[in-house]
């Protein structure tokens, strides 16, 4: 079980020696029979295949629903470790909301000459109705997921913010759920901090956002929903779950309607005010008289209500614009600007093609580069420079040199590695991590833990589930 | 609960009770066609066909009555738009539809059943392999109740499923009945006289009550006693006296948690009512197949109430 040597494993290091972190798993390991280990690898799959935790795959016809493959080796983090990382996540979030409040006011950032006006007013994502209006309570970014990527004992990165609607926290609780049924023993010789709350601390931090009408209206708790496309919904397993674990309804568009004045839904005794949507549906289906007439996935009016103060939508629309990698690569210059400090977690070096000299610079190292698109998501539309053939580097630097302000290039990381279980036992594999983060007027609050992705193929640096990455437990270790 | 999601539960244990009684039936003519002759074995699976209302679909594809053909058009054949494997799958979605309602153990016997019946239906169906469809559509069905019975609480949601089990099980009886109604005919001009056991067998085991008769008759085989039993005996879970009990006792909860009584309520007193004080003799005076069609526009009506009484449809 030697450590690769090109980059930094998470659980060896070196010269092979188990990193502290993964002492208890590793004496826990060993103790294991190898046979054992496969049988209860086997077991997994069967576990999440029984409680249909799966993806939907668009344009494929056969096998409409994927399981996400699970690994069943931890990813462990430990305690001091994550009080870093915490510190850097909540600085970074809370600067996110401060720039999204100042964008749709004042626009001080721009005044002041740190981000160019074109940045935002050439994006889709930004939504003019929001200009001058102010959600309850301020928020902006109820949930975010900040991905992060690792090159060193203490480098740690933010490769993306997920601000619309990220998604993938269901895989953090089930992941979590398994192991335990799995391996209770483990449990008890690792000390572990919960995930299982996760929900609960999501409602609360929903019901403390609830909107000036709720608090008007003297009833006791605030309703909330979860509104989803449907069933067909990739993510709808994720939906559904959160609604359950909550406690809160599951809704859908034609479950909705306005009714003297708030946002209603059709219970089996009569319409129901409803007072806060955790909505994962995106801005434009929202509401058909506000954005894409023909969406039938939205709520006729909610626009309305919403600026009316009667309702509060999760993410607030028009959130999005903080996923555009061109906004991203501004982010040491915003976090700066709103919190007064140095950003505590870089951004990983990010050259925009919009500037002409980075331009010429991406052009000369495409073999080296990982070029993305700043709209695009999910590992989509995307050149890695390392892998891709001599073909593909030339279609894409046409592609660049047409419309360069819609491309980001960044260096090819050297992600590091934590080893997966595999029939010849355990070998690394490339991962990233995915924490949540929950935001309210009551406070930001970061769950321990979070989604770990993981790369199957050896020597892969694609996580993304929609192109065969995996996902792995992820623990903090307590104090 | 939202309207659409109480209209999946209802649906979603209509769909399960309907798969379970397709499997029953197939049962049972499987049992039929393994006793008696060839040409009586073709008349079998005819009626089986007839039974679950698609004799046109099945006669424009195929020629004969064969056992296999008949099964696996049941079972799985698209051009059979109420086959089995797509009864489940409707029981599936619907279960997903209304996840956040039903209880993780409901949820995983829907969804292991789904799994296990997909793969065996995902192949034409051997001669070898019926016996394990059938058992495996039954036991998801006992599965499910169990679980339900087992793990839900006792709410808005566990009386819209118990209502659409109810609502379908009794048209499913009924049904059965009716399309059996002319072998029992003959016998009922002469009472007391015997039927060919065969059939009557058949008839019973359709509907799952072969045992239960037997214990109540010790092998008095008459058309009387038998309708009777299936009509109404409230001992047996799948009388249709029973299914309307069960049913009036469902709704009436719904009404009580809603705190007001709707339309279904109404129509269910007065289907009740013409359950109730009616007797054997007078069902066979008015002719049973009056009486059966009768009793499945009243459940259907009853059926229409409680989607409009609880906003199923926006």
């Amino acid at each position: 079980m030697a450590a690769p040597s090109d980059n930094f494993d998470e659980m060896f290091d070196a010269s092979g020696n188990t990193r502290p972190a993964y002492t208890g798993y590793c004496d826990w390991y060993d103790h294991q029979e190898t046979s054992w280990m496969r049988q209860k690898s086997a077991d997994c799959d069967d576990s999440f295949r029984r409680t249909g935790i799966t993806f939907n795959v668009y344009g494929e016809d056969e096998a409409e629903e994927r399981l996400i493959p699970f690994d069943m080796v931890p990813r462990i983090i430990g305690a001091g470790e994550w009080r870093r990382l915490t510190r850097g996540i909540e600085q970074r979030v809370r600067a996110l909301n401060s720039f999204l409040y100042d964008l749709y006011h004042r626009q001080e950032i721009i005044r002041a000459g740190r981000v160019p006006e074109r940045l935002f007013r050439q994006n889709e994502a930004w939504l003019p109705h929001m200009v001058g209006f102010t959600p309850p309570g301020g928020i902006y970014t109820h949930i975010v997921g900040i991905d992060l990527v690792r090159t060193g004992p203490d480098e740690w990165f933010v490769l993306e913010d997920n601000a619309r609607t990220p998604s993938g926290v269901s895989y953090m609780l089930e992941n979590r759920e398994t192991m335990m049924s799995m391996f209770p023993d483990l449990f008890s010789q690792v000390p572990v901090e919960t995930v299982s709350n996760y929900p609960r601390r999501l409602a609360r931090s929903l019901a403390a956002s609830a909107p000036p009408a709720f608090k008007e209206s003297g009833r006791a708790k605030p309703t909330v929903a979860v509104l989803t496309p449907g069933i067909y919904n990739s993510a709808y397993f994720e939906h559904a779950f959160l609604a359950d674990q909550m406690g809160a309804e599951l809704v859908e568009g034609s479950d909705l309607r306005v009714v003297n004045g708030l946002v209603q839904m059709r219970t089996t005794s009569g319409f129901k005010p409803l007072d806060v949507l955790y909505r994962r549906v995106d801005d434009e289906f929202l509401d058909p008289l506000t954005f894409n007439p023909d969406s039938m996935l939205g709520v006729p009016g909610i626009m309305d209500v919403y600026r009316a103060g009667g309702i509060t939508i999760a993410n607030a629309p028009g959130t999005g614009i903080c996923d555009d990698k061109a906004i991203y690569s501004f982010m040491p210059e915003i976090v700066e600007f709103y919190t007064g400090e140095k950003p505590l977690l870089p951004n990983v070096e990010t050259w925009r093609c919009a500037d002409p000299d980075s331009l010429a610079y991406v052009l000369d190292h495409l073999e080296e580069l990982v070029v993305k698109e700043v709209h695009g998501s999910g590992g989509y539309g995307m050149l890695i420079g390392p892998t891709a053939s001599k073909k593909e580097i030339n279609e894409f630097r046409a592609k660049l040199k047409g419309n360069p302000e819609n491309y980001i290039a960044q260096p090819t990381l050297s992600l590091s590695t934590c080893p997966i279980f595999t029939k010849e036992g355990l070998a690394p594999r490339h991962v990233d991590l995915r924490p949540f983060v929950l935001v309210s007027p009551s406070g930001v609050d970061i769950t321990p833990g979070g989604l770990t992705r993981v790369a199957l193929k050896g020597g892969s640096l694609v996580v993304n589930s929609s192109q065969g990455g995996g996902t792995k437990d992820t623990w903090v270790l307590k104090d | 609960m939202l309207g659409r999601t109480a209209n999946g539960l209802f649906w979603m244990f209509r769909y399960l009770e309907r798969a379970e009684n397709t499997a029953r039936l197939l049962d049972a003519g499987l049992r039929m066609s393994l006793t008696r002759g060839t040409d009586y074995a073709e008349e079998e699976w005819a009626s089986v066909i007839s039974t679950i209302g698609q004799k046109a679909n099945y006669e424009a594809k195929h020629d004969s009555y064969d056992g296999m053909t008949a099964w696996n058009f049941v079972l799985r054949e698209k051009s059979n738009p109420t086959n089995v494997r797509e009864m489940f799958e409707a029981v599936r979605t619907n279960a997903r539809l209304a996840r956040t309602t039903i209880s993780s153990d409901v949820w995983e016997a829907v969804n292991e059943s789904w799994m296990r019946l997909d793969e065996l239906l995902s192949r034409p169906v051997g001669r070898g392999a019926i016996g394990d469809v059938v058992g495996t559509i039954r036991r998801a069905g006992m599965r499910v109740h169990g679980a339900l019975d087992g793990s839900m609480l006792r709410s808005e949601a566990f009386h819209f499923a118990r209502a659409g089990t109810f609502a379908e099980r009794a048209e499913s009886t009924a049904r059965i009945l009716d399309m059996k109604y002319y072998l029992l005919l003959p016998s009922l001009s002469y009472v007391g006289s015997s039927l060919d056991s065969g059939q009557w067998d058949q008839v019973l085991r359709s509907v799952a009550g072969a045992q239960s008769y037997s214990w109540l008759n010790a092998g008095q085989i008459d058309a009387r006693g038998i309708v009777e039993f299936l009509v109404l005996d409230d001992r047996f879970p799948r009388s249709l006296a029973f299914c309307r009990t069960a049913l009036r006792d469902n709704l009436a909860a719904l009404a009580r948690l809603h705190g007001q009584e709707g339309s279904s309520n109404e129509l269910m007193r007065a289907a009740d009512m013409h359950i109730s004080d009616i007797t054997v003799d007078q069902i066979l005076e008015q002719g049973l197949h009056e009486f059966l069609t009768d009793f499945m526009a009243r459940n259907a009506a009853i059926a229409l109430a409680i989607a409009e009484d609880y906003r199923f449809q926006s």
